[in-house]
């Protein structure tokens, strides 16, 4: 089990409530498909990607950003719990969707670029640093059930 | 690689970004040794609490050697050659390629503080490539 200070507990949920979920989460995941293309092999479906410009403007990605940090949002409210809270993603994963686990890690690094980029100077050392810890962990939890 | 598109945004934003704060380099570095504290193995012999002088000092020398490499996008190796011998065969930061990243996010998050909404996807993605290349470069002369 994930120990967190008072203060790391502090740190995260307090930034997490000025968070808009939807929008943080297109963004980071847009920024993912831009960034690393090659993730790109995991949204065939998704249409137009063939650009910056295509994939921010991309509805399909727009929606499905905001799925992700929506399940982000779980494991901060079980931030004693997250290895269980992401028990069936994790499976879903693995069985399902065939995701490396590294890419868990990547999109957690995003996440943190994006929220650096909307919260400046308020992202500050400590915070970043938690917010590293808590990345790390859920891309734990989302790699844990892989066989 | 780095498209010609990317070495513009590259050049631009970080003449952006060094002028806006003075203590890029000190800022990246402390952030690293913050959420990634295995860092600070290599600097036993450093003061690492916050605005320390020779964090900051430290910190101007890496920024200056970033600012060579953008300079110098056309000819990484060349351009970065002593330091690839002196991270080989001196400093041995190991893993290169995993530590070097670590760095690479810090300071990836200090140019999103400094420049908000203008740390685009695509200044992030030419970013990105850019401090891969010189990781790559700094790794080069390992084995």
């Amino acid at each position: 089990m994930v120990h967190w200070t008072a203060e790391e507990k502090q740190l995260i949920t307090s930034l997490w409530g000025k968070v808009n979920v939807e929008q943080c989460g297109a963004e980071a995941l847009a920024r993912l498909l831009i960034v690393y293309p090659w993730t790109q092999r995991f949204f065939d479906s998704f249409g137009n990607l063939s650009s910056p410009t295509a994939i921010s403007g991309n509805p399909k990605v727009h929606a499905h950003g905001k799925k992700v940090l929506t399940s982000f949002g779980e494991a901060i409210k079980n931030l004693d719990n997250i290895k269980s809270t992401y028990a069936k993603l994790s499976e879903l994963h693995c069985e399902k969707l065939h995701v490396d686990p590294e890419n868990f890690r990547l999109l957690g690094d995003i996440l943190i670029i994006v929220l650096s980029a909307h919260f400046s100077k308020d992202f500050t050392p400590a915070c970043q640093a938690t917010w590293q810890k808590l990345v790390g962990v859920v891309a734990h939890a989302l790699a844990y059930k892989y066989h | 690689m780095l498209t010609a598109e990317d070495k513009k945004l590259i050049h631009q934003t970080w003449d952006k970004a060094v002028a806006k704060q003075e203590d890029i380099g000190g800022e990246a570095l402390f952030r690293m040794f913050t959420s990634h504290p295995q860092t600070k193995t290599y600097f036993p012999h450093f003061d690492v609490s916050h605005g320390s002088e020779q964090v900051r000092s430290h910190g101007k020398k890496v920024v200056s050697a970033l600012g060579n490499a953008v300079k110098n996008l056309d000819n990484l190796s060349q351009a970065l050659s002593e330091l690839s011998n002196l991270h080989a065969y001196n400093l041995r930061v190991d893993p290169p390629c995993f530590a070097l990243q670590l760095l690479s996010q810090s300071l990836q998050v200090v140019l999103a503080v400094n420049l908000g909404k203008e740390y685009t996807p695509e200044v992030h993605a030419a970013f990105d490539k850019f401090l891969s290349a010189v990781a790559a470069v700094l790794a080069e002369k390992y084995r």
